[in-house]
């Protein structure tokens, strides 16, 4: 009995300073629907900068509280100056441009942790006076367990009242519903956000600020948490401060009381309870539907035509010099090479629903990393040969695609988005978890093509053709009836379903054959590198594909080539620095904030503003 | 012979009794005008036709299958057609580009992987142009057209898969006068050749006294009248719910002698 209770009580404390972070995320969503991926990383920075606080002043019992205060208002700052100097430029851009500024945020947090702090973990102070435990039915529990879940239970209070009780929470409210009534109504916005933003920050800093006594300050803990947060926003339903709160104790009661029923697959319970919350509630358990359908998106920067001939000859020449090359260059460019290749089909099957279709995955690692480690087991554990696993892999891929796309199609725009996010840490924890078979954290090794394509040259060969034919593929299905089809549902849902289109089962198809392409791309990396590891399906990996598509240009069929080629170049040359990071994540911010049509929109924007381009309306 | 039978509709929101008990057919080649004041269930009454809403009582059945229940795509394909009130169309494709999606759904192709979607059905495509008088505008993208041109090109993708009956909700909204007239005079012309019957609902009654063949009119879901032009204008019932609207109706009744 004791022993429930005081896991119970655990599960509480966790679901408390998991809600203070979730529901500061879900407010700035709410109002800005920007999708925060530094909201993790101010999580990591508030208990940091608590550390040194609660350390450094002299103010003995009461230093902790009052650093602890300071650290979320210290962090509620470093919200703001994002929000001004970087989201502010931005709000105009697809949502995701946002996402992918934020990430270039996380990148540059992390390494201002390590050079703040140091690469070691920080064992944080007991809180003064609550260090003792309190027998309860015959188990022990840590006063401060307590003193976190009464915590939790008063921010849940008081953002209530503000909320419901003051002047500015109904304006917060208002803008929730309907952005554009309330700069009708005279609502200054520009303030408004920034006013959410340091709002939300305060909590996730003090969330993490609060940690200090339950657990070392570490440098994973930003991407660690930002995940479980997704789960509890999007479970609670997005901008639903209640919704967050009743999220948080479910899965953090859950992973309490989970970890006895079912120890081997804890981590994959939360994503598992996501989907299925997701599926039978596609706006969360508190969250409202956001009209989406009849809203036509009409953009003019679209997919609208194949190369021309003159076009294709450019290409054909492209292909024909990379064919050319491989004589001159050394090994080190060769193994280059062909990682922009492979990151190429990678990222162009990403733009093929994304473009093509208008759906954001966010977890296209899966696809990928599923198409690595189906290549290495297949070869390694299996031992067919290469030739076999390279046709294998990528329908080991395409039956991933199917079984997450089924449930991904259902859902739109950021649900979308989360949910395949959801579907890549599940397959995540599964890697990371079921070492027997996937190795673990240590991942398979000896992947290693067959004897004939072992040379790096060839090798070289292997991975330009495929990946030149993989990509070609994909282009001619984006402008074949079937991919007509996925821009007609993207463009007018209503009128696509009124013309006799099955919208979710063409959304269905793509997603199968994009995740196909992601497979090949996995299981020629595999090969390359001679391994697989946890790393493949992770959310940087995810997030890797995306800024590819995005700073090449979603509008664009050449875009993603260009951004994959961008973006091995840069983490290559960038690498040799010890703040390699934080200067990939400036220039991915800097992308974002300066060319928000990607390299490929925006030199066409600038051509056109230059008076060169001899094109019309078109 | 009817093509279209309501019979018993019911739907309500929450406590609004939205529809109650709505009948009425629609003949072959007919073209009936639903009209009624705002909130009358129009839009209630359309979508439970065309597959968007399902209503709690009632049958509709079109060309005997029942459509309650079905999807509009799959209502679509017995041969209706519809448009909008506020247009749909595909912002990132031409004009000639959007009938032709139609086209390709109709003839089953959309998972088509290899061929060149711009040139399948192009002639079709062209043809049904010509007939709502776009063909000139063919290359143009849809996001860059006039309001009253995106309205053709609903009709034209409305009618490409040679439907048997069109649903067009408040087909002229948000059109200049003169521009109404002339396209439900040009809709008009097209079915009356091809023996479509049609269901449109109007606010504008210049439009509706010269088209429909019968009208019927809703007020507060219910059917309160029905008949050909003269005999709903003379309704008293009718005059009453359009109190003060009076003169709309002696115009209409100028415009339609006109």
């Amino acid at each position: 009995m004791g022993f429930y209770v005081v896991q119970f009580l655990t599960g509480l404390a966790s679901a408390a300073s998991l809600f203070l972070v979730a529901s500061g995320l879900t407010i700035i969503f709410g109002v800005t629907r920007v999708v925060n991926f530094a909201h993790g990383s101010f999580y990591m920075l508030g208990a940091f900068i608590a550390y040194s606080l609660v350390k450094t002043l002299p103010l003995g019992p009461t230093g902790f509280w009052v650093g602890v205060v300071l650290a979320a208002l210290a962090v509620g700052v470093i919200g703001v100056v994002m929000e001004v100097t970087i989201l502010r430029r931005i709000y105009q851009a697809p949502e995701l441009f946002q996402l992918v500024a934020t990430f270039g945020v996380v990148m540059v947090a992390k390494d201002a942790a390590l050079l703040f702090w140091g690469p070691e973990d920080r064992l944080g102070p007991r809180a003064p006076g609550l260090n003792k435990a309190i027998e309860l039915f015959g188990s022990r529990v840590p006063e401060y367990d307590l003193v976190v879940i009464a915590l939790g239970f008063v921010v849940l209070g008081l953002l209530w009242l503000l909320f419901n009780r003051t002047r500015w929470g109904a304006v917060v409210r208002a803008a929730t519903q309907d952005r554009e009534m309330l700069s009708a109504l005279g609502i200054n916005q520009k303030l408004l956000f920034t006013a959410v933003f340091f709002l939300g920050s305060v909590l996730a800093g003090l969330g993490g600020a609060l940690q200090l006594p339950r657990a070392s300050v570490s440098h994973q803990m930003d991407l660690s948490i930002i995940a479980t947060v997704f789960v509890v926003v999007v479970l609670g339903g997005m901008g639903s401060i209640p919704g967050a709160f009743l999220a948080a104790v479910i899965i953090s009661e859950l992973s309490a009381f989970g970890i006895l029923i079912f120890p081997k697959i804890t981590l994959v319970l939360m994503f598992l309870v996501m989907v299925v919350v997701l599926v039978a509630r596609p706006f969360g358990i508190l969250g409202k539907p956001v009209p989406d359908v009849g809203e036509p998106v009409q953009s003019d920067e679209t997919l609208t035509r194949l190369p021309s001939a003159l076009g294709w000859a450019g290409y054909v020449a492209v292909v024909a010099l990379l064919l050319a090359i491989p004589m001159l260059l050394s090994e080190f460019y060769l193994v280059l090479w062909t990682q922009v290749f492979i990151f190429a089909l990678f990222a162009a099957s990403l733009h093929f629903i994304m473009g093509g279709g208008g759906m954001v995955s966010f977890g296209h690692a899966a696809y990928f990393g599923l198409g690595g480690y189906g290549c290495a087991m297949l070869l390694v554990r299996a031992g067919l040969p290469m030739e076999a696993t390279l046709l294998l892999a990528p329908v080991v891929a395409a039956a991933g695609a199917a079984l997450f796309g089924y449930f991904c199609v259902r859902l739109s725009g950021v649900y979308m988005a989360m949910l395949s996010l959801a579907f890549a840490q599940i397959v995540w924890s599964v890697v990371f978890q079921w070492s027997d078979v996937t190795g673990g954290e240590d991942g398979v090794n000896r992947v290693w093509p067959s004897p004939w394509a072992k040379d790096r040259v060839v090798f070289y060969y292997l991975t330009l053709t495929l990946a030149a034919v993989g990509i070609f593929t994909l282009w001619r299905l984006l402008f074949a009836p079937f991919g007509y089809t996925l821009r007609a549902g993207r463009d007018s849902p209503m009128r696509a379903e009124s013309i006799g289109i099955d919208i979710r089962f063409h959304r269905w198809l793509a997603f199968i054959i994009s995740g196909a392409a992601a497979g090949v791309a996995g299981s020629l990396l595999a090969l390359a590198k001679g391994f697989v590891g946890p790393t493949w399906v992770d959310i940087p990996r995810s997030i890797d594909a995306l800024m590819m598509v995005l700073i090449g240009g979603v509008q664009t069929l050449v875009g993603p080539i260009l951004g994959a080629l961008t973006f091995v170049i840069l983490e290559d040359r960038l690498s040799a620095f010890d703040y390699w990071r934080s200067a990939f994540g400036l220039i991915i911010i800097l992308i974002c904030v300066l060319m928000p049509k990607g390299i490929v929109g925006s030199g066409r924007a600038l051509i056109g503003r230059l008076g060169l381009g001899g094109g019309g309306e078109r | 012979m009817s093509v279209l039978t309501v019979s018993g509709l019911a739907k309500s929101f929450g406590g609004v009794q939205a529809l109650r008990d709505v009948n009425f057919t629609l003949a072959a080649g007919e073209i009936l005008a639903m009209i009624g004041p705002n909130g009358a269930g129009k839009s209630t009454c359309f979508n439970c036709i065309n597959g968007q809403l399902r209503p709690d009582l009632g049958s509709v059945t079109f060309a005997g299958h029942e459509l309650i229940g079905l999807p509009p795509r799959r209502i679509w394909r017995l041969g209706v057609g519809r448009t909008f009130q506020i247009t749909a169309t595909f912002g990132s494709m031409t004009v000639a580009e959007n009938v032709q999606m139609a086209l390709i759904s109709h003839h089953r192709r959309t998972r088509a992987p290899w061929t060149l979607a711009t040139r399948l059905h192009r002639e079709e495509a062209l043809a049904l142009l010509d007939a709502v008088g776009m063909r000139d505008q063919a290359e143009r993208r849809c996001s860059v057209l006039a309001y009253g041109d995106l309205k053709r090109v609903e009709l034209a993708v409305a009618l490409a898969h040679g439907p048997r009956m069109l649903l067009m909700d408040e087909p002229t909204a948000g059109m200049a006068p003169k521009e109404r007239i002339a396209l439900m005079a040009l809709t008009a012309g097209i079915v009356h050749d091809r023996g479509i019957s049609v269901l449109f609902t109007e606010h504008d009654m210049d439009v509706v006294f010269a088209n429909a063949d019968r009208i019927i009119v809703l007020n507060r879901g219910e059917l309160i009248a029905e008949g050909t032009p003269a005999a709903v204008r003379d309704n008293p019932m009718v005059q009453e719910i359009y109190l003060g609207a009076g003169s709309m109706f002696g115009a209409a009744a100028a415009g339609a002698h006109a």
